[in-house]
């Protein structure tokens, strides 16, 4: 890992999904083993460009995702390397026992691609916004689980995962998500990337909480607080070191996702905490609630998520220290 | 076509495998007994006729490969697996013992010669399309023979996978219904549960090669593999009638020999039954 962090974090003009269709390009290249499966969302992430380079290793399965997982299992034991897209809760959800039996108990290779994550989904609404699928996909034994931060980690996740054998899912925004690492930095899937040292207390976050809880520093800073923030953008393995170091080293934790507490980021470094070096904590995420439609900026609010919430969630726990 | 020499071997095979799956769960409280019985004619067709096959290298690259979804007549597969020579025959003794090879449902990961994980209903219909997609990018001329029961259709995913096999003219897919008329619960071709109508007019709709034969007539099922091998532009599917606890007067037709066991007379019983057949064929086919 060796990382630098981006100046500013405004949003990347570059869609997330130009860039896993960039990299799966790039992938496919030199490997002939990459194949791109969808059902029915190729159009809505963005993925035809590979459909018109390699056709014949495309397979867009139509508005089936139980068939399309186990297709994509099935290829992967014949030795292909598929990765497989649709919206998040329709390959967690809708075909969990697929991914958790063709695919991880098989000791199948696939990607799964999950996207619109939490309340990225905005306008879809309740019915398409997944606070659940990390979660899901974490209870499957053996499943590596990637929120990938920005564009320039999902490119390198992208790579990784590729020449990764085992079933994978990685939970991706499709359009535009802020900058938070400079080209060129470099991830270790597992290894939690420490973005801002502290020693008041640490921020633990994913996705699109990593922003925030960047902001959020910046504002305790501002008061005197000094908070550790640690990007986890790998949800299993967890990186349970950093998790103790943090505990033994600050003394409090927070953590921030855009997910369903239960079963989600905090449960996982709660876990760990428990069983390690018990410290107190606050978990900033959606507190097990069913999505809504509305814009982006209205959802965070109405969720929860924002870096005011993570500085209350600080000053609550510093409280209890 | 059979010839004589290959129907001899091939009833014999079918029935001797039959024996081994009667040996395998009268050691165990209860095993799939009809499910099992009722594929070893298609079993034995497959393994000694039709399918590419090297038993002292499973893993090569240039075989056909068999997804046996109705994971559950493992055993059945495993006695075909072990009279072909892919393990010795002792290791039939420990199916479902713990640290088994040989668990009850089909899993590659453990067992020689297996292809496929399969065991909860529908998903192995996909992993065999996905089988032979993958075949099909690389050019390959090899067949995936696809055991689905008729039960197992009832499954909303077989029906998307028919739906994928056709769009991507998958021709080297070949899949059988195991069409014995009987699930957990009762019927498969009555209203009383879910009726699974007429299979084969279904698959021709969703634009399938579908041929309907007798299950047990090794001919007839030969013949209809031969033909759907020579099918091309669409994928098959062969509808074989067949009896489920098909061998055993005790277990032909009865709703209860999904799941079963036997005392020791009945074992003694049904091997009886068993091998009196065996020695008509043994007979028969000189």
């Amino acid at each position: 890992m060796n990382f630098t962090l981006s100046e500013k974090h405004d949003d990347n003009p570059i869609e997330m999904r130009k860039v896993y269709c960039d990299t799966l390009i790039e992938l496919a290249e030199k490997n002939d083993r990459i194949c791109v499966l969808d059902a029915d969302l190729m159009a809505a992430m963005g993925t035809k460009p590979f459909a018109e380079k390699f056709p014949e290793r495309t397979i867009d399965c139509g508005i089936q995702e139980a068939n399309m997982i186990g297709v994509a299992c099935g290829l992967s034991v014949q030795g292909k390397i598929p990765f497989a897209h649709t919206f998040a809760p329709f390959c967690t959800r809708r075909a969990c026992d697929q991914i958790f039996l063709s695919g991880a108990y098989n000791k199948a290779n696939v990607k799964v691609i999950g996207s619109d994550p939490g309340i990225t989904a905005a306008y879809n609404g309740g019915t398409h916004m997944p606070f659940e699928d990390m979660g899901i996909m974490r209870l499957i034994p053996g499943m590596t689980v990637i929120e990938p931060t920005d564009n320039v980690m999902l490119g390198e996740m992208v790579k990784q995962v590729s020449g990764r054998y085992g079933m994978c899912y990685l939970r991706l925004v499709r359009r535009s998500a802020p900058e938070i690492y400079k080209e060129g930095s470099t991830f270790e899937i597992g290894k939690a990337v420490p973005i801002i040292d502290g020693k008041d207390a640490t921020v633990i976050a994913s996705g699109y909480c990593v922003k925030e809880a960047i902001d959020a520093a910046d504002i305790l800073a501002r008061k005197g607080v000094s908070v550790r923030v640690l990007d986890m953008f790998t949800w299993k393995p967890l990186d349970e070191d950093a998790v103790i170091r943090a505990a033994e080293e600050t003394g409090a934790i927070v953590t921030a996702e855009n997910h369903n507490i239960i079963n989600g980021l905090g449960a996982a470094v709660s876990q760990a905490v428990a069983r390690r070096y018990p410290v107190p904590m606050e978990y900033v995420g959606v507190q097990d609630e069913f999505g809504e439609v509305g814009p982006v900026d209205y959802l965070r609010e109405r969720f929860g998520l924002t870096a005011e919430h993570i500085v209350a969630a600080v000053e609550r726990v510093l409280e209890r220290k | 076509m059979l010839n004589e020499k290959e129907r001899k071997e091939i009833k014999i095979f079918s029935k001797r495998a039959q024996m081994e799956v009667v040996k395998m769960i009268a050691g165990l409280p209860a095993g799939h007994l009809g499910g099992c019985l009722s594929i070893c004619d298609l079993l034995s067709v497959l393994y000694n006729k039709q399918m590419k096959i090297e038993p002292s290298n499973p893993e090569w690259e240039e075989r056909d490969w068999l997804v046996d979804s109705k994971g559950h007549s493992g055993p059945a597969v495993y006695a075909s697996l072990a009279l072909k020579g892919y393990f010795p025959m002792e290791q039939l003794a420990t199916l479902n013992i713990p640290h088994t090879d040989l668990p009850s449902h089909c899993d590659r990961n453990h067992t020689v010669g297996i292809d496929m994980t399969t065991g909860s209903l529908g998903q192995g219909a996909s992993l065999a399309a996905g089988v032979a997609n993958g075949m099909k990018i690389d050019g390959r001329d090899n067949y995936v023979f696809l055991i689905l029961g008729d039960g197992e259709i009832q499954e909303g995913q077989v029906w998307e996978m028919a739906m994928h096999a056709a769009s991507r003219k998958l021709e080297h897919l070949i899949a059988f219904v195991d069409y014995n008329k009987l699930q957990i619960d009762g019927r498969t071709d009555t209203d009383s549960i879910c009726n699974v109508g007429d299979i084969a007019a279904k698959f021709r709709s969703f634009g399938w090669y579908a041929q309907s034969v007798n299950g047990h007539d090794v001919d007839a099922i030969d013949d209809a593999i031969t033909l759907a091998k020579a099918n091309r532009g669409c994928p098959s599917v062969i509808v074989m009638d067949t009896v489920k606890g098909y061998g055993w007067s005790k277990s032909a037709n009865q709703v209860g020999s999904h799941s079963r066991g036997f005392t020791a007379e009945e074992k003694e019983e049904a091997l009886a039954e068993m091998q009196k057949e065996l020695d008509r064929y043994e007979g028969t086919y000189a």
